[in-house]
């Protein structure tokens, strides 16, 4: 687009702003929106397009996991832990993005924000705490407690090689698409460790910004993060994700959740269709 | 053995992990709405193409090059800072994670830790 870069930055402001919304209030966080945004909207190189996200993912988890963190819902623990498992997916992620087509990794792109918008859609099948302890996570002291209105509740998570082969799954798809991979990270520690929802959110919310952070730094190296995308996406987005847990601890956002997943997944199909023919 | 100070306790960690994220992620915000402004004063009206991918100049891709042209008041220099800042707020908080097991003298987390610290470190000082 032959526009000034006053102009850009004001679209890219605006349209980060929506993203930090739209994440907030889909469950599904901002980078898995700003890409197809820089990519489809704006043509912008879904190189720039996958540092910018990484960048404004930090920005917002980060954020999100100050609170979180203080409530004493996030297991710090497990975090670690776990984060063994992302941090070296993310770099396996991005050294794999070094010599991937563009138009393979808009494809990928698609199909996991397909699979992510699914998920979601879904909600969550209710499932029991583990009854069970893992001897792993005893010796681990993966067990913690949480507050909930009747007191404090204990748990211990349940199949933890099986949940860490799932991080690591999703730190490798985290560093190869610019995406926190929230969606994955749930689903390894409500479903497969079977710990509690609250726990599992904000404790996959306090790992997403040390995930992205060591693909982050190889992006950062290979010249993929600028200056004047991430200014207006990274401020745009954080300022959109506030606005969006302000709404979500006022409202009910069922009918909205299901629209913006519904816009995740037409945005989805248009990534798969301009990797499949090439006009990325 | 004597008894850890009350300070370190598993809750008063929280909170200070809190903070120092907080503490990230606004100072990061604030250098970027700095340089942010200083480029659209002066450089708003320019033109670039983002649909052909590039690279960044040499200097934005390192650690060093970035707080050289920051220092110098340019302002992509100083946008890039605050996304410094920003990526090494996770870092910070896993060397904050670190001591805090290292004081609680719980072995197994400080080797946990290092790694993912190692991993890190890989990550931010990587030369390509």
């Amino acid at each position: 687009m032959d526009i000034n870069l006053l102009t850009l930055a004001s679209i890219l402001f605006a349209g980060a702003i929506a993203a930090g919304l739209i994440g907030a209030l889909s469950g599904l966080g901002g980078g898995v929106i700003i890409v197809p945004l820089l990519t489809i909207l704006l043509k912008v190189d879904i190189k720039y397009a996958i540092g910018t996200a990484l960048v404004s993912v930090i920005a917002t988890s980060s954020g999100a996991a100050a609170a979180y963190v203080k409530e004493g819902y996030s297991n710090v623990r497990i975090g670690m832990f776990l984060e063994v498992a992302t941090t070296l997916g993310a770099v396996t992620g991005a050294w794999v993005a070094g010599w991937l087509p563009a138009e393979t990794i808009a494809v990928i792109f698609g199909f996991v924000l397909l699979g992510s918008v699914a998920l979601s859609l879904r909600g969550r099948p209710e499932s029991a705490l583990a009854e069970q302890p893992d001897p792993l996570a005893m010796k681990l002291q993966l067990n913690g407690t949480f507050p909930t209105p009747e007191g404090l509740q204990s748990y211990c998570p349940t199949r933890v090689p099986q949940g860490w082969a799932m991080m690591f799954v999703a730190g490798i798809l985290s560093g190869l698409l610019g995406i926190g991979s929230g969606a994955l990270k749930v689903l390894a520690m409500d479903q497969i460790m079977k710990l509690p929802f609250k726990v599992s959110t904000t404790t996959s919310n306090f790992m997403i910004g040390v995930t992205a952070a060591a693909s982050a730094g190889i992006y950062l190296n290979r010249g993929y993060i600028d200056p004047v995308l991430c200014m207006p996406v990274l401020l745009g987005v954080l300022l959109g994700a506030m606005i969006g847990s302000k709404v979500l601890a006022h409202a009910k956002v069922g009918v909205l959740r299901v629209v913006f997943n519904l816009v995740l997944a037409a945005l989805a199909a248009q990534m798969i269709y301009s990797g499949l023919t090439g006009s990325l | 053995m004597p008894e850890a100070p009350n300070t370190w306790t598993e809750e008063r960690i929280d909170q200070m992990l809190g903070n120092l994220l907080r503490t990230g992620v606004v100072l990061a915000s604030a250098i970027v709405v700095l340089g942010g402004i200083l480029f659209l004063m002066h450089d708003g009206q320019q033109r670039h193409d983002y649909s052909v991918f590039r690279g960044e100049p040499r200097e934005y891709r390192q650690p060093t090059g970035i707080v050289g042209d920051a220092l110098k008041l340019d302002s992509r220099g100083i946008i890039m800072l605050g996304v410094l800042v920003l990526l090494a707020t996770p870092f910070a908080r896993v060397v904050f994670s670190l001591v805090a097991f290292a004081i609680q003298r719980d072995r197994v987390y400080c080797l946990v830790t290092a790694i993912v610290l190692l991993v890190l470190s890989y990550s931010l000082f990587f030369k390509g």
